[in-house]
């Protein structure tokens, strides 16, 4: 009964940035529709009258006081960078030339 | 000296407070014992020897200056590998962030050294907390020290094996769904999930932010409560902590221990967590406590919360969501592992696609996909904000028992450990394991499970779920401690005493991995 298609989950895939395999999507678009069929009982009872909680200790206005406190160090910052070129970080190009 | 490992974090804080046992005494004999049996076990993924001692002599040091310290002080530690520590990798149990060195300390790991405990190393973990067995942890699973062929809970169940084989006497671990609470459920351990707000998320890897929280892992609600004393309170860098002052948890659980602590204690029994679904042997454990409490001048009180039926859907859009909105943070740029595509252009894009594929596993794919879903348009109100609706109902649902009852009890978990590969083929067959933990965490209220016995046809540990209203976390804890003295009096022992043995070196866990100092 589920409605999720392969195409779907692909699509899906490109939109959370993995390089899925075929076999990966194929796989997934089972367990998915498995996975939605079961989780779709929350509409039984999410009536148009029932606010929706976002948090579960609502907090408003937290700010602190507007002072400079230490922070990372470029160095500290770069630590764990896979690439660097000085004191940026080195990504690949951003558009494909094509 | 006795077996210094089996003893309590409070009974060797008395130890180390009058000097009859070094810092550095106790924290080799924990070494030697990781050593001895965490081939078989697998709890850590890195263990800081070294550095261990270095602190634990410092301890020792500013102690013989006449310095007084707090309880905890010199007490080892194992720290689940969701938390950022500066001088040691953190993984979150992923391939993507393999050999991570943070630049900074989670707020919990800062407060736990000022306080003066010994971190021994980092503890195994489902991939991302996203698990209740560990076996999606990207360096292979832990093994229940009850029997090695079962799971140890997940997510956190590196930090429940450590503690309850005696590799640790505390740890820290983070509880989304019931990461905390289900591990100490199998394992014969105690493990507390704080009210949300209550303990600080920063520098916590994050998993779900609106339901995360990291809390205690120990052998004795006494212990959880020490720890919770030193790691609970406001913390600016989290902007979801609570301003609120805490009481003391270890005075509430030691308030416990005092004679008649469960007189006219009214105990909700939830009619939804308990019955079909439940393994025989845990109905039984749970049915004998509530006898047990009873005897003692509790009030048992049936309730109902006929939207718990909700939860694990309302959960499985909820966390999913989020997650998959959190780990778009890795991107191959700031930090974790980069893999370029075999072919094709080498474009940021292509790049980030290729290191996600490499670097997640597959039930971390599976959430991402899952909640990229749910948030698409189109279906956001059908599905996310369908559940956000039964989160309130949820909510309303405690609220109506808690105007009832003083805490509320169940089983920690439906059955006891499960064996190793039951529950992979099947994603909603290891959510439903969730069942009985997941309210409290959409909810936002604190939970704790300690031991009530082992299941007669397994012989293995059955974890006792209790839960208290929104920032009433000392009541968990006063109750809990009658609870558990009150259990240990009719067994005429602690439940890990019956744990087996460990043989030295006895087992080897054939795909673990564990880093030492320096190798990662």
């Amino acid at each position: 009964m589920s409605e999720i298609t392969a195409e779907q989950v692909a699509h899906l895939a490109n939109l959370a940035r993995i390089d899925l395999s075929a076999e990966e999507i194929t796989r997934l678009t089972t367990e998915l529709g498995q996975i939605v069929d079961s989780v779709a009982k929350v509409a039984e009872v999410a009536t148009p009258d029932v606010p929706a909680t976002s948090h579960p200790m609502p907090l408003t206005n937290v700010f602190r006081a507007d002072t400079v406190v230490p922070s990372l160090t470029v160095e500290q910052a770069l630590s764990g960078a896979p690439d660097r070129d000085g004191d940026k970080f080195r990504v690949p190009a951003i558009l494909d030339e094509e | 000296m006795a077996n210094v490992i089996k003893l309590s974090a409070a009974d060797l804080s008395g130890l180390l407070s009058d000097r009859s046992v070094s810092s550095v005494e106790v924290t080799q004999a924990h070494l030697d014992r990781i050593d001895a049996i965490d081939t078989g076990v697998h709890a850590f993924l890195h263990v800081a020897g070294e550095a261990a001692l270095a602190a634990a002599a410092r301890i020792d040091a500013r102690r013989a200056a006449g310095e007084v310290l707090g309880p905890l002080a010199g007490v080892p530690i194992a720290i689940k590998d969701v938390l950022a520590t500066i001088d040691m990798p953190s993984t979150a149990g992923s391939k993507i962030l393999e050999g991570w060195i943070p630049p900074y300390d989670a707020t919990v790991v800062r407060r736990v050294r000022d306080a003066g405990l010994i971190p021994l190393g980092k503890t195994n973990m489902d991939e991302f907390a996203m698990g209740s067995s560990t076996e999606f942890s990207a360096y292979g699973p832990t093994h229940n020290p009850w029997d090695f062929d079962r799971i140890p809970g997940g997510s956190g169940g590196g930090s429940a094996a450590a503690v309850s084989s005696f590799e640790a006497p505390l740890a820290l671990g983070s509880d989304t769904g019931g990461s905390i609470r289900q591990p100490a459920a199998v394992t014969g351990s105690v493990g507390v999930k704080p009210t949300y707000g209550g303990v600080s998320r920063y520098g916590s890897i994050a998993l779900a932010s609106s339901l995360d929280q990291v809390g205690p892992v120990t052998r004795t609600v006494l212990d959880a409560a020490l720890l919770h004393d030193v790691i609970g309170g406001h913390d600016p860098l989290d902007s979801t902590s609570l301003t609120d002052t805490w009481p003391s948890m270890a005075a509430a659980a030691r308030a416990g221990l005092a004679d008649g602590a469960l007189k006219g204690v009214r105990v909700g029994v939830v009619t939804e967590l308990n019955g079909d679904g439940f393994q025989s042997g845990v109905s039984q454990r749970f049915t004998e406590t509530l006898a047990l409490l009873a005897a003692a001048g509790a009030e048992i009180v049936e309730v109902s919360a006929p939207n718990f039926e909700y939860a694990i859907a309302a959960y499985y859009l909820i966390l999913p969501a989020e997650a998959s909105s959190n780990l778009a943070r890795f991107d191959s740029v700031r930090f974790g592992i980069r893999v370029n595509p075999e072919d094709g252009p080498l474009t940021s894009e292509r790049v980030m696609a290729a290191t996600r594929d490499a670097g997640f596993g597959p039930e971390v794919k599976r959430r991402i996909i899952l909640g990229t879903y749910a948030l698409s348009a189109g279906y956001y109100d059908a599905y996310y904000g369908s559940a956000q609706k039964v989160r309130t109902l949820i909510q309303r649902d405690f609220e109506a028992a808690f105007a009832k009852v003083d805490v509320l009890v169940s089983p920690s978990a439906p059955t006891t450990a499960f064996k190793f590969g039951e529950k992979m083929a099947d994603p909603m067959a290891m959510y439903l394991n969730d069942v009985t933990t997941i309210p409290a965490n959409l909810a936002g209220i604190p939970g704790m499970s300690l031991p009530m016995g082992l299941a007669p046809e397994d012989g293995l540990p059955v974890g006792l779920q209790i839960m208290a209203p929104a920032k009433m976390d000392a009541r968990l804890y006063s109750f809990g401690a009658a609870v558990e003295a009150l259990l240990e009096a009719s067994w005429g022992r602690t439940l890990l005493s019956q744990a087996p043995e460990l043989a030295p070196k006895a087992m080897s866990a054939g795909t673990a991995s564990t880093s030492t100092e320096g190798a990662v």
